[in-house]
């Protein structure tokens, strides 16, 4: 089943087209890996599912993207309610200057998910729980988030955007600026992730997208080369250039 | 062919050049600033000390025009005449003395010697009918004479302290009746004409209400200002327009600001002339675009990737604004808005137009009473002609000082505290 249709998406910068005609399905509660060389548009797409080109003031997206059957690129559509169903996750850890408890608190209270203090508490333990991180930090909820590691920030950042339970989460580079180690921590926890959730995640490296995700987009020069499943993009590919840029002859 | 060596060390020399250079600077700035200090500590810290001279005062009924033989009631005490008492005392420091020479010493001591005499024996009413010894506050020339700042040398008519007067002080000097004492009255009366009088608590009232309305009008509307220009409001020509103009009205001369607050606060509005609450508006204007760049600068460094965090958490604009962007960007504000606030403490130029130059002899009780301020203060004194202000111009400037110091201080620790919480 199709969680997220986008049909003849268009993107501009001003005069400068960004994508071309995107028209792309993501299966619900499967990683969907966005792969290309940089500036090809694959995060100016993932942008547009949660609208977060909107805080780009000379920046217009044109088509369709249906969420559940329901059209998000319409000026009707309520933002903040959409960022509640699609969390992200961005490229550098950006948990806010806030003790661990308050990063992970902050969704739920927003968007009044919790009656009580208790609940509150169940809350981002759960969420700490599934983001791998409990057992760090459960000693130190209330000192700063910015006192972690690289590692331990991305997944609090995860945590973070698990906190309000989306449906669908989307990564931008979560691992661009982390070691293996924590990547491979990260890597584990999109796996484990994607049983309750959509996954969309941008990434640099080839290897991870066929690690992670079950279906692959390759991106270049703003137009969608060529999606399908992990292993057919990466084994036999229809396209030449796809196949080109994951033998490593350019991008 | 370069000689390589000779090359480097024609750069490290350089180098070693450029460095004695900025200390040259800095020791010369600092040189600047201990003359400055030097200079107003040496002449202002007398003022903090007052002579007294101390004078068997002769609380005689014939003088109080009171009955000898009964005692008097305090309401008696009260009302009676202290005049007489006093010339009768100073002439008994003279027994030859003729009546010139008797209003000599009179003004030996400050006008209040009245009050003196009648608050000693409202305080001590068993001196009635005797002669005891009351210390009285001595006039600011003697007060200079007995520092030392007194050119005893000069002909005796360009001196304002004749030979008869310097007689008796010598005298009394010489029998210890002359003492110094730290002179409170400096930090607790008002302006006066006599400089013995003549304290900063009306001016330092002035200053404090001006900068606390100053404070309470411009720090809400700069930040909104602030906030709405940085995070809301569209790019677009007029806010182009309104950002020069912000800046311009930075540069405007503060005098043309007294000139505003003249015309529209006091002629239109018809606010109480000569008062704190008028003065601290006027400079909230000065201090508005102040903080309004300050607070737009320290917006700005908030890192993007915070409010796209927020966002992207389903936080509203405003939610994004205010749980996050402006709380980080708070330590930055708060010191644009010290350093805006202690601007307007110094200035002077707008405060003399709106009528805080007055002559107040009365402690401000609210914003709304009329009051100096510490800047205008020096100025007020600076030009007055007697030599007993000289030393009360530097006290003042010192006080000030103080003032600032203190409130930068404030405005570190404010500024510790936040970026503490955080790291």
């Amino acid at each position: 089943m199709n969680k997220i249709e986008a049909k003849k998406v268009n993107v501009f910068y001003g005069d400068k087209q960004a994508l071309f005609d995107i028209n792309m399905d993501i299966p619900e509660r499967q990683v969907t890996a966005l792969i290309g060389p940089s500036g090809c548009g694959k995060s100016t797409f993932l942008r547009c599912l949660n609208r977060m080109n909107d805080v780009i003031e000379i920046c217009k997206v044109e088509g369709e993207i249906k969420i559940n059957d329901y059209d998000i690129n319409q000026k009707s559509t309520d933002v903040v309610r959409l960022r509640e169903k699609i969390g992200m996750v961005f490229q550098k850890p950006n948990p806010f200057p806030k003790t661990l408890y308050e990063n992970i608190s902050y969704g739920p209270e927003i968007h009044g998910m919790a009656q009580s203090k208790d609940e509150l508490d169940q809350i981002v333990e759960d969420s700490l729980k599934k983001a791998a991180l409990w057992n760090e930090v459960k000693d130190r909820l209330h000192e700063p988030g910015t006192g972690l590691s690289g590692g331990q920030q991305q997944r609090l950042c995860i945590a973070r955007a698990i906190s309000v339970k989306p449906e669908v989460i989307l990564m931008d580079e979560p691992c661009s600026a982390l070691d293996p180690i924590a990547t491979a921590q990260i890597e584990e926890l999109i796996d484990e992730l994607k049983k309750e959730h959509t996954i969309v995640i941008v990434t640099h490296s080839m290897s991870q997208a066929a690690r992670v995700s079950q279906q692959t987009g390759f991106f270049h020069l703003g137009k969608l080369i060529e999606v399908g499943s992990t292993d057919k993009i990466f084994k036999n590919p229809n396209q030449q250039q796809t196949q080109d840029y994951i033998t490593g002859r350019f991008g | 062919m370069i000689n390589r060596e000779e090359f480097l060390n024609k750069r490290y020399k350089a180098e070693k050049r450029f460095q004695m250079y900025g200390k040259s600077a800095i020791i010369l700035a600092l040189l600047f600033l201990a003359v400055f200090l030097f200079k107003i500590f040496s002449t202002g810290y007398t003022a903090f000390q007052k002579t007294w001279i101390i004078v068997p005062i002769n609380y005689d009924p014939e003088f109080m025009y009171l009955d000898a033989d009964q005692k008097p009631s305090m309401e008696d005490l009260q009302d009676s005449e202290y005049f007489d008492v006093g010339i009768e005392s100073f002439a008994a420091l003279d027994q030859n003395a003729n009546e010139d020479q008797i209003t000599d010493i009179k003004r030996m001591f400050a006008f209040i010697f009245e009050e003196e005499i009648k608050d000693h024996i409202l305080l001590n009413p068993d001196d009635f009918g005797k002669i005891v010894e009351v210390k009285l506050t001595a006039s600011d020339d003697l007060d200079q004479v007995f520092k030392g700042n007194y050119p005893r040398d000069l002909p005796e008519e360009r001196r304002r302290v004749n030979d008869y007067q310097l007689k008796i002080f010598d005298k009394l000097n010489s029998e210890g009746k002359v003492v110094s004492n730290f002179n409170f009255s400096f930090f607790t009366n008002a302006d006066s004409r006599e400089a013995e009088l003549a304290g900063i608590a009306s001016s330092f009232m002035g200053s404090l209400f001006s900068i606390l309305v100053c404070l309470a009008v411009s720090f809400p509307v700069a930040l909104l200002a602030a906030i709405y220009l940085e995070e809301f409001a569209p790019k677009n020509r007029l806010t182009d327009f309104i950002e020069v103009n912000i800046n311009n009205l930075a540069a405007v001369p503060s005098i043309v600001f007294g000139l505003l607050g003249l015309g529209v606060l006091l002629a239109v509005f018809g606010l109480p002339r000569s008062t704190p609450l008028v003065g601290g508006i006027t400079l909230s204007l000065m201090t508005l675009p102040t903080i309004i760049i300050a607070a737009r600068a320290s917006l700005k460094a908030v890192p993007p990737s915070i409010r796209e965090a927020a966002l992207a958490m389903g936080a509203s604009k405003m939610q994004t604004t205010l749980h996050h962007t402006v709380p980080l960007s708070l330590p930055g504000t708060l010191s644009g808005t010290i350093i805006g606030l202690a601007q307007a403490l110094g200035e002077t130029a707008p405060l003399i137009l709106i009528g805080m130059v007055a002559f107040v002899n009365t402690i401000p009780g609210s914003p709304m009473d009329p009051a100096a301020s510490l800047p205008v203060q020096i100025y007020i004194w600076a030009e007055s002609a007697e030599r007993g202000f000289v030393e009360k111009v530097s006290a003042c400037i010192m006080v000030l000082l103080i003032f600032l110091v203190l409130m930068n201080l404030a405005a570190q620790m404010i500024r510790h505290k936040f970026e503490k919480k955080w790291n």
